[in-house]
């Protein structure tokens, strides 16, 4: 489904990603997991080119993504749908072309401009905003949602395009505990549903384990784990995650969060290089 | 759910953007006055066929002097017209500021006291009213020819401009640093000068660097009415056809208005 | 902070020596600057006539005072010219502005190397020289009227709109236009979907403040010919009729007011 090879990325002399090999077969939801910094955001991004590779292949399927020309990877882009942690959506716009902007790789310029999509993919869309739990709510705009719903919005987008990967990049980072549970499952069923593989970094390691089938660990941009969420243990975590108590409860996912939180501000003033440079990359 | 009712209620689903203008009657009494008022403007525009023909000659001596500007011929005119307008930016901005400070805390509704807000407000907007050019030619009618006049008309704007966005940079400060302040026992002033002035600062500083530009391309205008300054060059030049003097000082002005702008970004990168 | 060591005790600062220097230094240097232009300027004015210059206004208001009414019936049509040179400049000018700012922002121009330089070059060029000046040089080419007046108006409010706009591009959310790009959206469509939604309202808001800027400056316009009310304006303080002036500045300043009112309504309802 998806082959990962050898891929490297470096911005300048620091090293985002180093010799990242993996993977992917078709319907597998992939969890990647470390601390903020390790390179996460910069390998899904590296998979569609929106960053891109320093070296290394991408496979979907039969196609080199890595090679293709700007106009080749836009066709291929379609096949790969992407959920974002601030939503991304486009706030000033309703909900509806907010969700049919999925279909824009298959939509001719004018007729996009005027907003006249074909009624197959109006169709599907009202599908697809009635399963994520949105119906209704077409006419909205887009930032008079709450979180949750915006999140399902931009669910919707992604499956729009029919896809067969999905890239989710921290879908539950801007969400409370029990939404983020919501979001991860429904992810998860849809995936199921479908067919579709994913791969899906998160910082909640508990919420990995429940609803994903493998887990990645990455640190300082190099795989260091690569196994069923069972073989998940203290020693592991603290070769992703550094050193902390692990085999102390997170009792209720709220604790579970907060621990999280903690774990975040550590990493980010060690990391504080790294994130500048994802700056200047986005 | 029967299997009937199904497909014939997924086709009759059609989706249309909402109009931005909910109201039907309201949207298109909007775009048809739009179109009315467009073609009433453009009918009253006059064109003289004539005068244009006429014109295409001056118009090449005027791109033949853009073509070759000549700084020499007039140099000690335009030396001393720019000499001016750069002393009359700096004084007047200066001033400006400094007397647009009192009148800006005094216009911010959530530090003056009623009255001096209402008077401090009014100043304001006096002095913001007049163009630029009416001003200077009242103050030409007062203090008479030459750069005090092109002073005086800078000062002017320069206090309305800054005391106006002074005054609304003040009033959108975070007020919990200055209850913070006010709660150690401060004097107004102390409350001012720990609480107000470090929130208002940077901005005011990039405001008055903003200013200090727009005062000096204010000085090749207020010229043409007699208020001294690069503008008094200007228009002489203009009166003679000197279209190649005309292009030396326009090309300077552009070109020490962009060397400004460089500046005071490079200023506010160091300093803000 | 600074902390100063002296006699065993901790002494505080806010500079420490070497700052303070350099603050003191600037503020001399800046202030020497000043008095040394405030000097250039006393010995070009001829200060009897600034004495005196309370009798002028005095006799300037006299002059002024009763206010000819009756010559306000005669200034509809110039006061409407002014208002449609305005609109129609405004117009033209973001209808130049609008593709130069794309060309401008760094996120949208299609060649930083090449077209950036280029587009900022005709954006400050545009910002530099004033209307008024616009106009003089288009009433050489054009004759005097409106059409003078319009086109500077457009070509001063270029690089106003142009530059807020680019500036306002060069700020939106990539996140966004990241997510429109993952699709498999085409450039055109990025821009559609992804940039023009969000700098929609402040495109709007620009618009609508330049347009009551140039209100103003259209009532000067016609001091040099372009058009307008100014030029009742010029007319009556050529032949010093001053109780025509006053009503001219009365109705100038009335419509600025309420061409102010206008724009600021206008615009918090659009943003």
């Amino acid at each position: 489904m998806l082959k990962i090879q050898g891929l490297h990325k470096r911005y300048g002399a620091f090293a985002a990603l180093t010799d990242v090999t993996l993977t992917i077969a078709p319907g597998e939801l992939v969890s990647l997991i470390g601390p903020s910094g390790a390179g996460k955001s910069t390998l899904i991004r590296c998979v569609n080119r929106l960053v891109e590779p320093t070296s290394g292949k991408v496979l979907l399927k039969d196609t080199e993504l890595t090679g293709l020309s700007r106009s080749a990877l836009r066709l291929e882009r379609r096949r790969i749908g992407m959920i974002f942690q601030d939503y991304a959506l486009v706030n000033r716009l309703t909900v509806m072309e907010n969700v049919l902007s999925g279909r824009l790789g298959y939509t001719s310029f004018f007729k996009s401009l005027v907003r006249r999509f074909p009624q197959a993919d109006v169709d599907q869309a009202f599908a697809l905003l009635e399963r994520v739990g949105l119906e209704g709510l077409h006419d909205r705009r887009a930032d008079a949602l709450s979180g949750g719903q915006r999140q399902r919005v931009g669910i919707a987008r992604a499956l729009l395009q029919s896809p067969e990967l999905l890239l989710v990049d921290e879908p539950t980072a801007s969400l409370d505990p029990r939404t983020a549970r919501q979001i991860m499952r429904l992810i998860a069923e849809l995936c199921r549903e479908r067919g579709l593989a994913a791969i899906i970094n998160i910082h909640d390691v508990p919420l990995a384990q429940q609803f994903t089938d493998r887990i990645i660990g990455l640190a300082a941009g190099k795989l260091i784990f690569d196994g069923l969420p069972g073989d998940l243990d203290n020693s592991v975590l603290t070769k992703i995650y550094g050193g902390e108590d692990w085999s102390q409860p997170a009792a209720s996912a709220e604790d579970a969060d907060d621990f999280e939180d903690g774990d975040d501000s550590a990493a980010d003033g060690t990391l504080d290089a790294l994130t500048k440079t994802d700056g200047v990359s986005a | 759910m029967s299997e009937v009712t199904q497909p014939t209620n997924q086709t009759v689903r059609t989706w249309r953007r909402p109009p931005q203008i909910k109201d039907p009657r309201l949207r298109w009494a909007l775009y048809i006055g739009s179109v009315a008022y467009l073609c009433l403007a453009l009918a009253s525009v006059e064109i003289d066929v004539a005068r244009l023909v006429e014109g295409t000659v001056r118009a090449k001596s005027l791109f033949a002097g853009v073509l070759s500007p000549d700084f020499v011929t007039r140099w000690t005119d335009i030396r001393a017209g720019f000499a001016e307008s750069l002393t009359m930016t700096v004084v007047s901005t200066v001033l400006g500021v400094l007397l647009s400070i009192p009148i800006g805390l005094g216009a911010a509704r959530n530090l003056a006291w009623r009255p001096v807000y209402l008077v401090c407000r009014s100043i304001l907007a006096v002095s913001r009213a007049f163009h630029e050019l009416i001003v200077a030619v009242l103050f030409v009618a007062m203090f008479g020819f030459g750069p005090f006049a092109g002073l005086m008309t800078l000062v002017v704007s320069t206090v309305g401009f800054l005391g106006k966005l002074l005054a609304e940079e003040v009033e959108s400060i975070e007020w919990n640093a200055v209850e913070a302040v006010t709660s150690t026992g401060a004097s107004w002033l102390q409350r001012v000068v720990y609480a107000v002035v470090p929130q208002v600062l940077p901005r005011y500083l990039g405001l008055t660097l903003y200013r200090l530009d727009i005062n000096f391309r204010d000085s090749a205008v207020i010229g043409l009415v007699g208020a001294g300054g690069i503008g008094a060059t200007l228009n002489t030049a203009f009166d003679r056809y000197e279209f190649d003097a005309v292009a030396a000082i326009l090309l300077m002005i552009i070109g020490i208005v962009l060397c400004a702008e460089y500046a005071a970004s490079a200023i506010r990168k160091r300093v803000l | 902070m600074p902390i100063i060591e002296k006699d065993g005790e901790k002494i505080w600062r806010r500079r420490d020596p070497k700052t303070a220097l350099i603050h003191w230094l600037t503020t001399l240097g800046i202030a020497l600057v000043v008095v040394y232009c405030a000097r250039q300027i006393s010995a070009q004015t001829t200060w009897d006539f600034v004495w005196t210059s309370g009798l002028q206004a005095q006799d300037l208001a006299n002059r002024m005072m009763p206010p000819k009414f009756s010559y306000a019936s005669e200034l509809w049509t110039p006061l409407i010219d002014t208002i449609h040179i305005a609109t129609l400049g405004t117009l033209l000018g973001i209808m130049i502005a609008a593709p130069l700012a794309f060309l401008t922002a760094r996120n949208t121009t299609p060649s930083r190397l090449f077209v950036r330089p280029i587009a900022l070059f005709l954006l400050v060029t545009s910002r530099s020289v004033n209307s008024i000046i616009w106009a003089l040089l288009l009433v050489v080419i054009l004759g005097p009227g409106m059409l003078s007046g319009i086109l500077a108006i457009a070509l001063r409010s270029v690089g106003f709109v142009g530059k807020l706009l680019y500036e306002s591009i060069e700020e939106i959310d990539t996140r966004t236009v990241e997510a429109i790009t993952a699709t498999g959206a085409t450039g055109p469509q990025i821009l559609t979907y992804g940039v023009i939604p969000q700098i929609a309202p402040t495109f709007t808001g620009i618009s609508i403040y330049r347009w009551d800027i140039n209100i103003r400056e259209a009532t000067v316009l016609g001091l040099v010919g372009a058009g307008g009310i100014g030029m009742e304006l010029q007319a009556s303080i050529d032949t010093l009729a001053w109780s025509q002036v006053s009503i001219l500045f009365l109705l100038i300043l009335s419509t600025v007011v309420l061409s102010e009112w206008v724009s600021a309504r206008a615009r918090s309802a659009v943003t």
